[in-house]
């Protein structure tokens, strides 16, 4: 998404990317980004949390009218009110996506060559 | 304190992302606000995968199921109007639970339809535009960025639009 942010804004229309993760828009560079620390699939908060969701639109719409550089990434102050195991389980699919039941037991084979080469 | 963009991914996911080195390639585009907020016409793009029930085909995933290290680089068209029983998702990688009860996370139609009545946005184009956030293994944004994505933000420009809040899933 950092991809079409830049694509998006290039074409003439100032955009305003709300992401969990700061790391792409940083990597990628886009012009203004809202980080919030939330799961993957409730970008702009939990189902029905309509105040929560206004909160976070409304920060921003901030940015989006404050930022004056390029790269602009501000971290939203809102927290996610469920426990970190649970909403790292909640927001994943029932079943894995193809491409990690394909990647993940190759992942895990490196990282044990890695551990090994440390030994 | 910071964002943790690692919280919520599990460790194998993140153990390789830690891996990527990558510089943005610059300068990043910058087009300025035309105006001040209340007379701002708003497009809406997610990366959710969502689309409109029954009057658009889902995202291409029984390809991706067949052939996992690709994913489908369309996009699907929602009317802003659209209610939440005509709003359907296609997927693989995000639970669906929670955008199937309520759109506003990941699209925001009803929030930004309330800003607007309280002056704060002027309001939204007729249609948001919506991709599906898997571009593939390694990924491949090529189709977004030469064909995809210029032609939604011709659509949005011919809606009205003078900005746009992008929403990944």
């Amino acid at each position: 998404m950092p991809v079409l942010a830049r694509t998006l804004e290039a074409a003439g229309l100032a955009t305003i990317l709300v992401t969990p993760m700061p790391f792409w828009a940083e990597k990628i560079g886009v012009p203004r980004t809202l980080a919030v620390e939330f799961p993957f699939g409730h970008t702009l908060g939990q189902p029905h949390d309509t105040v929560q969701q206004t909160r976070v639109i409304r920060q921003a719409l901030a940015v989006l009218e404050t930022a004056r550089a390029p790269g602009t990434i501000v971290h939203s102050p809102e927290t996610w009110p469920v426990v970190q195991r649970d909403a790292l389980k909640s927001w994943q699919p029932d079943e894995p996506s193809p491409i990690v039941q394909i990647m993940a037991p190759r992942f895990l084979e490196m990282m044990r060559q890695q551990r090994r080469r440390k030994v | 304190m910071p964002v943790d963009s690692f919280k919520y991914l599990p460790r194998l996911i993140a153990a390789f992302y830690r891996t990527i080195e990558r510089q943005p390639e610059l300068p990043i585009p910058w087009t300025p606000l035309p105006r001040p907020l209340p007379g701002c016409t708003f497009g809406l793009v997610t990366s959710g995968g969502l689309y409109h029930r029954d009057v658009e085909p889902p995202f291409d995933v029984a390809r991706e199921k067949q052939e996992p290290t690709w994913g489908d680089p369309t996009y699907r068209t929602i009317p802003t109007d659209v209610r939440q029983a005509e709003v359907a998702v296609s997927h693989l990688h995000i639970n669906t639970r929670g955008v199937l009860s309520d759109v506003n996370i990941l699209l925001p139609v009803h929030r930004l339809q309330e800003l607007a009545a309280e002056g704060h946005v002027r309001g939204l184009t007729d249609h948001a535009y919506s991709f599906m956030g898997y571009q593939g293994f390694p990924p491949d944004t090529t189709a977004w960025q030469e064909t995809y994505g210029p032609q939604v933000a011709e659509k949005l420009k011919a809606e009205g639009a003078d900005c746009v809040l992008l929403t990944p899933a």
